[in-house]
């Protein structure tokens, strides 16, 4: 733990506070009850890529937290885990991707791509309802139809948004091939 | 876009006066043993023990109105999906079936289903008032100052709290941002189909992450000049005595928590079964 830089603490902390106002202001409703586009996930998976895995898993673990215990004034444990393994497994490829080089091709695109569906198929269509039933001995057919719905729509949400987010991100950093010699 | 978020209400109250390491040891201990038992006894021994400590802490409904009806309505449709997706779930699980009346081919009601139903929604009841009290009457900076007494390193500790007094200012930023977008023509309202919709959001998410990212580098660069980190320990400016009545909460809610496990776990299933 005493490696953790100042940097990814604060940067946890903010994370979190930013996850909560998307989580409560910026998600849109799809027509499917119960099912919103969450815009929280783009940005936690933006945050895992920036900042690493310890700062994508807490602000997924903090973030979902004080959302629910804020919005519902109690808390899903079951979900909150989902956030935090999310957070924590998109976080792993950040070193692979390198945003604060500024170059973000193709191939970082889909490498980004493919691992935030198997993590969040993973933990939406497994994890999830595994945890649901397990704590609250929900019936399974309905926590995995849950699960599914919800990792289906973030997988895409990601998918969108969260690639926007990172093309945005990447612009704004000085290209580290940018300084050529004459 | 008026949305209401829970937080700290100053009250004069004995809840009020215990100290955060107290009531966060209480909750987490609170929602373990809600999370365990499916005994309907000791959830309803829990929900009138919550409810007395609701009343102790002179929090009025009012207050958290807006939360419970949101509560409330959550669990309505859960049930109603419980129902949907598995009427038997019930009769699995205590092994008799009560009919009351039939409905359509496997959809009939039982005693057994409604019981289960009713103890899926008891153990929400319980944990909602112990939650609930917990954040209205625990100061936020205290909270990050139990966290760390709890033995959660202080660096994380205090990356909660950075959280907890960021989410103001971060709120503040998104209305104004949301606001100066909308009256350039974004629309982010049902009107608008769902892609274009979507693609509306990011034109307000991304100004609101590159201010936030602005802040992360502030903040942390004053962390660093004060020297942040640089020791093992550091002390908290709103961290609270413990009392004789803390250690007396604690000790109580730990008999709480055992005697509940051992009446749940003692015949070797989570579930009380009054069919046989």
């Amino acid at each position: 733990m005493g490696k953790i830089s100042i940097k990814t603490i604060v940067a946890i902390g903010i994370g979190a506070a930013v996850f909560v106002i998307l989580a409560r202001f910026v998600a849109l409703p799809t027509g499917i009850p119960n099912t919103t586009i969450q815009t929280a996930y783009a940005f936690l998976a933006l945050m895992a890529v920036v900042f690493g895995p310890i700062a994508g898993g807490l602000i997924g673990f903090i973030g979902h937290t004080l959302t629910d215990a804020t919005a519902y004034g109690s808390v899903w444990w079951s979900w909150v885990f989902v956030s935090l393994f999310i957070g924590f497994f998109i976080g792993l490829v950040a070193n692979k991707i390198n945003i604060d080089s500024g170059i973000l091709g193709a191939k970082q695109i889909i490498t980004f791509n493919i691992i935030q569906a198997i993590v969040q198929a993973i933990g939406w269509g497994l994890l999830a309802p595994a945890l649901d039933v397990l704590i609250y001995a929900e019936p399974a057919n309905k926590v995995f139809v849950q699960g599914a719905v919800a990792g289906i729509s973030n997988i895409i949400t990601v998918g969108v948004i969260g690639t926007i987010l990172l093309i945005a991100y990447a612009k704004t950093r000085s290209q580290s091939n940018s300084l050529s010699k004459e | 876009m008026a949305a209401e978020m829970l937080s700290y209400i100053e009250r004069k109250s004995p809840i009020h006066d215990l100290s955060g390491v107290t009531k966060l040891i209480i909750f987490l201990m609170w929602s373990t043993a809600a999370m365990l038992t499916y005994d309907t006894r000791v959830l309803l021994f829990l929900l009138v023990m919550s409810i007395t400590v609701f009343i102790i802490s002179k929090i009025s409904i009012r207050d958290i109105a807006f939360v419970l009806i949101f509560i409330l309505s959550f669990l309505l449709l859960n049930n109603i999906a419980i129902y949907i997706f598995s009427p038997q779930e019930g009769v699995k699980i205590y092994g008799t079936s009560h009919v009351l009346f039939e409905i359509a081919g496997r959809y009939n009601v039982t005693l057994e289903q409604l019981f289960y139903q009713l103890n899926i929604t008891l153990k929400y009841f319980v944990v909602i008032p112990a939650a609930l009290l917990f954040i209205v009457t625990t100061h936020p900076s205290e909270f990050a100052a139990s966290l760390n007494r709890i033995g959660i390193n202080y660096k994380i500790a205090f990356s909660v709290s950075l959280a907890l007094r960021y989410i103001p200012d971060i709120q503040r930023d998104f209305r104004t941002i949301a606001q100066s977008q909308q009256a350039r023509g974004i629309d982010l309202s049902g009107n608008e189909k769902l892609l274009k919709r979507a693609k509306n959001a990011t034109s307000i998410i991304m100004p609101l992450i590159l201010s936030s990212l602005d802040r992360i580098e502030v903040i942390s660069n004053a962390l660093e000049l004060r020297g942040f980190g640089k020791n093992k320990k550091r002390t908290w400016y709103s961290a609270k005595q413990l009392k004789r009545a803390d250690y007396i909460t604690v000790l109580m809610g730990g008999i709480i928590l055992i005697v509940s496990l051992v009446i749940t776990f003692h015949d070797g299933s989570r579930f009380y079964n009054p069919f046989n």
